[in-house]
């Protein structure tokens, strides 16, 4: 897909006003994003709008996105690696609508990236920022629900119960089985969440040129990572941490390294592998042309 | 603080106040994504900023500043014009005591006030702390000394290995108190300092070496 396959840009409603959020809510969205970027990892509150779609449709994201966009940002929208899928053409439409900013697919172009449990296979940078949309963004939910407990076992940097949560996969799966939304520390500070990407994309976020905005908007909370920050994902010695890896090359551009989906093709067990991310396996496709 | 404002005398604010917000917490934003490194306002430059504040420094409060930011002023600025414009501008309240205020603004030499003494967050709520402009009277990137004293050796977060920043008109025990500020972590405040159309943030991640 290039930008000339995109549907035609939406007229600018000048009923709203720029980026839909108003003033006061856009600044006190900016005051908790200085304050995530001065604490790589620490999840600042931050008094979340109702937006015009549902809570697990991105409104965190949304809503930093929103907060941080200008006139002459480029802006991309992805959900799971994909820019035509129906949750990235409605947030790419509804900028379109509220700020008439110029759009891509193509990550290189992009000023400000808004993602859904992906990070683009072509590497970030500098100057680029990367805006996730986070479901759950304290990664000691499952084993700790009371708030109270999980911040003062931030305050106290206290993380033995996410290892013991590891090595508990160990002892009953021989590796650790968790796949996606994969802990990290950030900086050597913070244990965090970083939504649920496949553990394939943790690399990335390690000493990445791009700025790391994470928005959830349903938990309330927002917390970065700037760039050129440690992110270290959490291992045991005799169990160092791993990605995914595939048999089998990309079925549409031969690529190997890149994080595959499985696409059934009919209803006799046939399938096939394709890139995630539709812009790099697009992009490779026609650079072999 | 004298109650009666005279309209008259008040400068404007933003010409247009969402996208130039937006443009220069964009560069604060920079600012301290890059700590050190010197961005220069593209936008919302103020035609005739109040008397002895920088361009830079009010734009970077009337862009933050609302009614739940107290702010607290500095040494001679607590009742001049800079006082009348951001309250009349941002409707924040000016606080008397820094250990009440969210942000502050303040000259370089000022020592009315130490890193210490603002909001400082809790070990649970670290953002709940202050943020510091620091007016200046120049900022630079070069590492050779720019009035006499060599410039200051940044690493942390954001900065891929090493950055150097000069801040003329400083207070010499900065580094001291940054020092202390830093080994407060994820505890502390964070500082822009500004000069003319210049800015450069200190996020409290980043080491300092004089």
């Amino acid at each position: 897909m290039n930008v000339s396959d995109l549907p035609a840009p939406v007229e600018r409603d000048a009923n709203f006003n720029f980026a839909y959020l108003d003033e006061r809510t856009k600044r006190m969205i900016r005051r908790a994003i200085l304050k995530a970027v001065s604490i790589p990892g620490y999840q600042v509150p931050f008094g979340s709008r109702e937006m015009p779609l549902p809570y697990g449709w991105g409104t965190g994201g949304i809503q930093v996105t929103a907060s941080i966009i200008g006139p002459s940002d480029v802006l991309k929208v992805i959900d799971q690696g994909a820019d035509d899928t129906v949750n990235a053409v409605n947030i790419r439409r509804f900028f379109q609508r509220t700020t008439a900013v110029e759009v891509t697919t193509r990550t290189t172009d992009a000023t400000i990236i808004q993602t859904r449990h992906r990070i683009p296979e072509t590497p970030l940078a500098a100057g680029q920022v990367l805006v996730y949309q986070v479901p759950l963004p304290e990664p000691l939910q499952k084993l700790e629900p009371r708030e109270v407990e999980t911040r003062s076992m931030h305050g106290l940097a206290e993380y033995g119960l996410m290892h013991v949560k590891l090595y508990e996969d160990i002892a009953r799966f021989g590796h650790i089985a968790t796949t996606y939304d994969y802990p990290v520390m950030v900086d050597g500070r913070y244990l965090m969440a970083p939504s649920p990407i496949p553990k394939f994309d943790n690399p990335k976020m390690h000493m990445c040129p791009a700025l790391q905005l994470f928005g959830a908007g349903r938990e309330k909370r927002i917390y970065a990572v700037p760039p050129w920050t440690k992110v270290e994902s959490l291992a045991f010695d005799d169990h160092p941490f791993e990605v995914q890896r595939w048999s089998q090359p990309c079925a549409m551009c031969g690529d190997t390294g890149s994080f595959l989906d499985e696409v059934i093709t009919d209803d006799a067990g046939g399938r096939m592998f394709v890139c995630s991310d539709t812009d790099h396996c697009l992009a490779r496709r026609t650079a072999d042309e | 603080m004298s109650a009666v404002v005279d309209l008259s005398r008040l400068a404007p604010g933003f010409a247009q106040p969402a996208l130039d917000s937006q443009t220069v917490f964009r560069t604060c934003l920079d600012a301290l994504a890059d700590p050190g490194r010197v961005k220069h306002l593209a936008g919302g430059i103020l035609e005739s900023p109040p008397a002895g504040a920088s361009p830079a420094a009010v734009a970077v409060l009337l862009a933050l500043l609302d009614q739940d930011t107290p702010l607290w002023l500095g040494e001679g600025l607590r009742d001049g014009d800079v006082a009348a414009y951001l309250r009349f501008h941002t409707g924040c309240p000016i606080v008397r005591s820094p250990a009440e205020a969210g942000f502050a603004l303040l000259a370089g030499g000022d020592e009315a006030a130490s890193l210490s003494d603002f909001m400082q967050g809790s070990e649970t709520f670290p953002d709940r702390s202050a943020t510091l402009v620091v007016q200046c009277d120049g900022l630079s990137n070069t590492r050779d000394a720019m009035d006499g004293a060599g410039g200051w050796r940044l690493t942390g977060p954001g900065i891929r290995e090493q950055a150097w920043l000069q801040v003329a008109g400083a207070r010499a025990d900065f580094p001291r108190q940054w020092a202390s500020n830093r080994k407060c972590f994820p505890c502390g405040v964070d500082v822009f300092f500004a000069s003319g159309l210049s800015l450069a943030g200190l996020p409290r991640t980043t080491r300092l070496e004089a």
